[in-house]
């Protein structure tokens, strides 16, 4: 009886009937598509984007060349070079970041005893030319400085869970 | 001596394959667009949306991409056979639309056995698949084209039986004598005594095509994309047109020989008398050819693809038989004076 | 010369040609499209003939399935061009006769009967389709020879089947397409209701 009711729904094509109702169904309701220039998902204060180097509110660079950032990342995509400054405090003279080596993991942040590298919401940047993937430290302290507002709001939202 | 009147048929038959093949080529870009917008929407999306109003103009981007791309010439490919295979694919999906009858006189050559005509022409497509994939020289090219002719040639069988049952109700084997046979409102014409012909021929139609869920030829988890993955450009271009036209024929030959080509749905209610509704014209005609040409994109958005052994079970084991039994059937039936033979 | 006739010629020249050209060229994947070439422009000639039934069926049959499954074994063998050479003074004399007999045969009809123009059949008329009588003709007056024909034509499939076909080997396994397809989910999945209460108390009764 099974085999005679599997037959003839198989020559009635009833699951492919059902299958194209699926799809009409969906045609005809509202789409989930974002525009996306003009449209954005709004993103969580976790999101990992572009690096950045802070400074502290007087002016002073936070990053204390410990390296930690340099060990932790499973990429090999920081290169830190260091030196003792005029005032006897060890600071960075070369601060590298391959974004082509990056997985934007984060260990970067969550290593840094002095919140200095940050990854900062954003991420809507290209290269065009071959090179520019390597952003030195003065670029991640320009960066800083660009988005010191978001970044410290960002810290801030989240410290209740960390 | 050649005499001017034979010169000027000459002419005028060339401008009448310009009218046809024109509109075809615009029809096939904006079925591209229309395949992305109707899959979208299908899948929760929009589809093409930003190159002019509502992504309009998508098509012709999309065309001076292909046409501004270099022609790869693969190592050890055959070049005389490699550049000739998409004209063979095209050609072909091109001729057949000379016999296709648009209304009762809109017809480029009003050939008698055109019906055969069709059917030889598309028999003859497959050509271009296998020389592209044999050209080539690439196991996944070559892999694709004998995938391709296989199921060709398994699924023209039971076209042409689906056909011949065509043929039996219809008595005649001109596309537009079939047409003629089918007088009278939606419930005359074939799709409705030969039901389970109108299906198989359709899916036959959508597995000669290589389209989804049959689309194994180009079968792009497995073998890339099969015959064509060499081809880039203007000549990928050209064996994308074909694929697309012979879509369109499949669809336009669908409602020509199951759904009455150009006559009327309402020919027989007598309130519409004789509006617009009920008179016959090539307007009915391409708004079936456009409901099944929306049928493929509906299939390919739908269902997931065969895998290759049950295509052969599907087309050998179980489309042909059923053809074989209803042309038996399709005989008594116009025995039994059930379908009318019309004119 | 009308444009038919001109038309006659150059379909002629290609015919001659491209059949010259399936027993010259070296690769068989090219004998094998010149061959198909032949097919159509033969078709052609016959279609400047009206005999456009025989023409498209003889393009449907021949150019659209029998020299797909050509090609498709020829492509599919990896053939030595030089090793097919190598036999070629030896078959010559064979091939030499062969032709020539055949040609002999071909003479002697036009000799004897191609001097008398063919009558035309009853209810032929020169212009327009002769499908309709074609198949009038066939399945009246010649209706035993094109049965016959046919049956020979079905033992000859059933014989090609049943001397390639081994039959299933016994400890080989196979799929069975349909009673994969015919599969409901019902068959392979059960759905276990388990009681959460329970599963608390043995909980509280572990700890």
């Amino acid at each position: 009886m099974t085999a005679m009711t599997n037959y003839l729904r198989s020559l009635m094509l009833v699951e492919l009937f059902q299958g194209l109702a699926v799809t009409w169904r969906h045609m005809l309701q509202p789409k989930v598509t974002l525009n996306y220039p003009e449209e954005k998902t709004p993103k969580s204060n976790r999101f990992r984007g572009l690096h950045a180097l802070r400074r502290y509110p007087n002016g002073e660079e936070r990053c204390i060349a410990c390296k930690l950032c340099e060990a932790v990342c499973p990429a090999l995509a920081i290169t830190i070079d260091s030196e003792q400054r005029d005032d006897g405090t060890r600071r960075t003279t070369r601060y590298d970041i391959d974004l082509f080596k990056c997985i934007y993991c984060g260990f970067c942040e969550e290593s840094c005893p002095v919140d200095s590298i940050v990854e900062t919401d954003f991420h809507e940047y290209h290269f065009e030319n071959r090179g520019e993937n390597i952003v030195n430290k003065q670029q991640l302290l320009a960066l800083g400085d660009r988005f010191e507002a978001s970044i410290a709001a960002a810290r801030r939202q989240d410290a209740a869970y960390r | 001596m050649i005499d001017m009147q034979a010169l000027q048929t000459l002419a005028w038959t060339v401008l009448k394959i310009f009218i046809i093949i024109i509109p075809i080529t615009l029809t096939v870009a904006y079925y591209t667009y229309a395949e992305r917008k109707v899959i979208g929407y299908m899948q929760s999306r929009v589809g093409p949306n930003r190159v002019g109003p509502w992504g309009l103009l998508q098509p012709f981007a999309d065309v001076f991409k292909l046409l501004f791309k270099e022609i790869i010439l693969p190592a050890n490919a055959n070049r005389f056979l490699f550049y000739l295979a998409p004209v063979l694919t095209l050609g072909p999906a091109l001729a057949a639309w000379a016999v296709v009858p648009f209304s009762d006189w809109m017809i480029l050559a009003d050939i008698n056995a055109s019906l055969l005509y069709v059917l030889a022409l598309t028999s003859m497509g497959v050509y271009g698949i296998i020389v592209a994939g044999w050209a080539s020289n690439s196991k996944y090219a070559f892999l694709g084209a004998m995938r391709s002719a296989a199921q060709i040639i398994s699924y023209e069988i039971a076209m042409g039986f689906a056909l011949v049952c065509v043929l039996i109700a219809a008595g005649d084997i001109s596309l537009k004598g079939i047409v003629q046979a089918q007088q009278g409102g939606i419930f005359d014409w074939f799709w409705l005594p030969l039901l389970p012909m109108f299906v198989v021929y359709f899916i036959s139609g959508v597995a000669e095509t290589n389209r989804a869920p049959f689309d194994v030829a180009e079968g792009e988890s497995e073998i890339v994309a099969g015959f064509h993955v060499e081809y880039a450009g203007a000549a990928f271009a050209v064996f994308f047109l074909a694929e697309y036209a012979n879509m369109i024929l499949i669809s336009a030959l669908t409602a020509l020989l199951f759904a009455g080509g150009w006559l009327s749905p309402f020919e027989n209610v007598p309130m519409l008398g004789n509006t617009m509704l009920a008179t016959p014209g090539i307007g009915w005609f391409l708004a079936k050819t456009v409901f099944f040409m929306f049928m493929f994109l509906w299939f390919r958005a739908t269902f997931p693809r065969y895998r290759y052994d049950q295509i052969m079970r599907l087309g050998w084991k179980v489309l042909i038989p059923l053809t074989i039994v209803w042309v038996v059937v399709a005989a008594l039936m116009v025995l039994l004076g059930w379908i009318e033979r019309g004119a | 010369m009308t444009i038919i006739e001109l038309v006659f010629y150059l379909f002629s020249t290609v015919l001659t040609l491209s059949a010259l050209a399936v027993i010259t060229v070296r690769n068989s994947v090219y004998a094998a499209l010149f061959l198909v070439l032949a097919f159509f422009s033969s078709a052609a000639i016959w279609m400047l003939l009206e005999a456009e039934f025989l023409a498209i069926t003889l393009v449907l049959v021949y150019v659209g399935a029998v020299m797909v499954l050509f090609l498709f074994v020829v492509m599919m063998l990896d053939i030595n061009s030089e090793r097919v050479r190598e036999g070629f003074a030896r078959y010559l004399p064979v091939g030499i006769i062969v032709a020539l007999i055949m040609a002999g045969e071909l003479m002697f009809v036009i000799w004897t009967k191609g001097a008398e123009k063919l009558p035309l059949l009853p209810g032929q008329t020169d212009a327009g389709s002769n499908t309709a009588m074609l198949g009038e003709r066939l399945y009246t007056a010649y209706l035993y020879p094109f049965e016959i024909a046919a049956v020979i034509l079905l033992v000859g499939i059933v014989a090609a089947i049943a001397l390639t076909h081994l039959g299933r080997k016994p400890q080989a396994r196979y799929q069975d397409p349909s009673r994969q397809v015919s599969t409901r989910r019902e068959d392979r999945v059960r759905i276990v209701s388990m009681p959460s209460v329970v599963a608390d108390q043995q909980e509280e009764d572990e700890a």
